[in-house]
């Protein structure tokens, strides 16, 4: 279904469908019963020594923006804007949401907090995170 | 009144009955989240698609249906293995029916970090007129 992704295992596979059901099913609850979802929707990717994140944030500029890393803790914050309408206009839709948000993750290791690389484009903010070197894991070779 | 209730026509079509072929890509497709909202002059359309290329935007005007579609072209790092997926990337495609009120040649487009916004302006015969009542 998927064939981008290195054919993950069974079980991650499953627990990815049960969060995309239920984010679906969430969609289609009545407002009052929603549970407020995590914004923004986070991908993420990982080696031994970085992690790459991805979240869509349509409509922000870099600057509206907050990322800080607290040793392994990630929190990303920002605001978006509502849309500046010109007097005397009239909605007849509107789905886009607007508002702050704040979210934090634990990152699977600590991070180089200082090369920390942030990209935007076309809406998708794009973070490569690197390992702490002392985080790194050590080889230990048998002396004969 | 007649008036205001005709404009508000200017609505969302879920589906186009199918005259085309079928998509052939292997890909997710999305409905972007829209706003729609009218202003004297203008009626604006207000589509998030992130990920989307400005070139690989199609937009259309068949008839009295516009049609936009996006197509993402993100691909995931190479060399890393995903460790989280909490949203599915694919492509956009949104249908709206327009009303005969619409200046069909003038249509604008402009994308921006994520948002792509149309104007459409309104035929001249649809703006609002201010009727003065004349005293003899």
């Amino acid at each position: 279904m998927f064939p981008r992704f290195s054919t993950p295992s069974i079980w991650r596979e499953m627990d990815r469908m049960q969060r995309e059901m239920n984010r679906l099913f969430n969609d289609y609850t009545p407002f009052r019963y929603r549970t407020a979802p995590s914004y923004p929707a986070l991908n993420l990717w990982a080696d031994e020594e970085s992690v790459v994140l991805r979240a869509e944030l349509p409509g922000l500029k870099p600057n509206d923006i907050d990322i800080s890393i607290d040793d392994g803790d990630l929190t990303l914050s920002g605001h978006r804007m509502r849309e500046e309408l010109p007097e005397n206009a009239t909605y007849h839709r509107q789905e886009r949401n607007y508002g702050s948000f704040t979210r934090s993750i634990r990152l699977p290791f600590k991070i180089e907090a200082d090369e920390v690389e942030a990209t935007m484009k076309n809406g998708v903010l794009t973070l490569t995170l690197p390992r702490a070197e002392e985080d790194k894991p050590k080889k230990i070779t048998i002396k004969t | 009144m007649t008036e205001e209730t005709k404009a508000m026509e200017v609505q969302e079509q879920e589906r186009v009955p199918e005259e085309r072929t079928e998509r052939m890509r292997d890909k997710a497709c999305y409905l972007p989240q829209s706003d729609i909202y009218e202003t004297e002059e203008n009626y604006h359309l207000v589509l998030d698609m992130p990920g989307v290329d400005e070139k690989s935007i199609d937009i259309t005007l068949e008839k009295n249906i516009l049609t936009i579609n996006g197509f993402t072209d993100v691909d995931a790092p190479k060399g890393y293995s995903l460790a989280r997926a909490e949203y599915n990337i694919g492509d956009y495609e949104r249908s709206f029916r327009l009303t005969d009120q619409i200046d069909r040649e003038n249509i604008e487009a402009s994308y921006e970090d994520g948002v792509l916004r149309l104007t459409l302006p309104k035929a001249e015969e649809a703006k609002a007129r201010k009727i003065t009542v004349k005293t003899t």
